[in-house]
């Protein structure tokens, strides 16, 4: 039987129990051994990343026409084999008590404002949110969902926190780009950056617009 | 005007802080964010206020804080444009209540992300990876290594010390303090982003025996903290040092 680098890729996201990337799926072809029957491994050795992404997206397509319950799904920036929607019922269930709860509102904010803003102190994430945050960030990093990044160099040397690839995986998220309001809210900070740095000075009133020329002193 | 009704059922919500509560009260009043009337909003603000002290609810710092700012606004919109005053950072000229605005608006977007995550955490919450040790969030992948036993311990730790005394002969003698909490430290931290070590590696950098000696204590202090586990893959093998998780 000859094998197919499409079969290989199978096999390998059929046995991760985490999402693969392009990079590791090529690093584990370049680098698999075969004492038997060396020929056929190193047939693939120097398959490439393209190739890899043209054989993934034939998987999945694979998967969606033949009505499979299960699908290929990219995540956590990488590829992942997923049950489908419809089949919840059943899975929940199967797998009732290992389910993690579901996040609450504050969770949901502080991590919407980690994720577009890290890294971020705390103190800057209860500035947005007008709350004070401790107990929701401690209860975030329990779960893995966010972590210590560094430290600022701001006085104090407050800590620094960003979100974990538990985090992307969580939500389904392909990466940070993915984030609901992305574009905007990073856009966002990037411009009130420079516009501190210009030193403050009014912003016409209209939602998402530069500020406007500064005033002359 | 509204029904007391209403307004009853309004002001029992709980929300978790004063922008949660303007943006709410922008929303009732249906004003337009961008030029919120400060009176009308701030009297609403502050008749909340006062209901959540008459049933008693704890009222958070922020809550009073926020009060104190929107009087002071509403204070600033009286004066005529000529005679407002010009704080410390020059504002002169500026909106009152830019910073406010500014700040709503910013959270807004915040909420209005955070809810579309919820809602991809809805989705996601029915969508079930292959393998199911990997669900939970304190989940472990499989440990096909055999934990080790006090005597591989000393025993690697014997083969270090040898190793370390031998480097000594070579090395300048200096007076070097070590504590059993600071070995803890630093072990922490060489594996503050990754889940082992190798056993000789702890010991790489020791530069005399009673530095080993120390690192070796800080291990065995870990290990019945239950912060690190050791494990070796075949006997007399390499020790691995792992981060319970």
């Amino acid at each position: 039987m000859t094998i197919e680098l499409k079969q290989i890729i199978e096999a390998l996201l059929f046995s991760a129990e985490r999402p693969l990337s392009l990079k590791e799926i090529r690093q584990i072809i370049a680098e698999a051994t075969d004492e038997e029957n060396p020929s056929t491994v190193e047939g693939f050795r120097n398959v490439r990343e393209a190739q890899i992404a043209i054989a993934l997206e034939e998987i999945k397509v694979e998967f969606d026409t033949q009505l499979c319950s299960f699908q290929l799904v990219e995540i956590a920036g990488g590829w992942r084999l997923m049950s489908r929607p419809e089949y919840a019922p059943w899975l929940k269930k199967l797998l009732d008590e290992a389910r993690p709860h579901r996040l609450s509102q504050p969770a949901l904010e502080t991590l919407s404002i980690v994720a577009l803003r890290q890294p971020i102190s705390r103190a800057d994430v209860a500035g947005i949110r007008g709350v004070e945050v401790d107990g929701v960030i401690r209860s975030l990093l329990e779960r893995d969902l966010i972590t210590i990044t560094g430290r600022s160099d701001a006085p104090g040397k407050p800590l620094l926190y960003g979100t974990t690839q538990r985090f992307l995986e969580h939500f389904g998220l392909r990466n940070l780009d993915d984030m609901p309001k992305a574009t905007e809210l990073r856009a966002q900070a990037a411009a009130l950056k420079t516009a501190e740095a210009k030193a403050a000075t009014p912003v016409s009133e209209n939602e998402g617009q530069a500020p406007t020329t500064p005033q002359p002193n | 005007m509204h029904s007391v009704e209403a307004d009853y059922k309004v002001k029992l919500e709980v929300f978790e802080g004063p922008l949660d509560l303007l943006l709410y009260l922008i929303k009732k009043e249906e004003v337009d964010i961008y030029d919120i009337p400060i009176e009308r909003i701030t009297n609403q603000y502050m008749e909340y206020l006062s209901l959540m002290k008459l049933l008693n609810l704890e009222v958070a710092g922020e809550f009073l804080v926020m009060a104190a700012t929107l009087m002071y606004i509403k204070s600033r919109m009286l004066l005529p444009a000529d005679q407002q005053v010009t704080d410390a950072e020059g504002e002169e000229g500026e909106d009152p209540r830019w910073e406010l605005i500014r700040q709503l608006v910013e959270y807004k977007k915040f909420k209005d992300a955070a809810l579309q995550l919820g809602r991809r955490e809805e989705e996601q919450s029915h969508l079930f990876p292959r393998q199911v040790g990997d669900l939970g969030f304190d989940s472990q992948p499989d440990q096909p290594l055999a934990e080790v036993g006090i005597f591989d311990l000393i025993n690697a730790f014997n083969q270090v010390l040898k190793k370390a005394s031998e480097r000594e002969d070579f090395r300048e003698i200096y007076e070097e303090r070590f504590t059993v909490s600071d070995k803890i430290e630093e072990i922490l931290y060489t594996l503050r982003d990754r889940l082992e070590m190798v056993f000789s590696e702890l010991f790489e950098n020791a530069g005399s025996r009673a530095e080993v000696v120390v690192t070796f204590l800080a291990l065995l202090e870990l290990i019945r903290l239950k912060r690190l586990r050791v494990q070796q893959v075949e006997a007399f093998g390499e020790i691995n040092v792992t981060k319970v998780v």
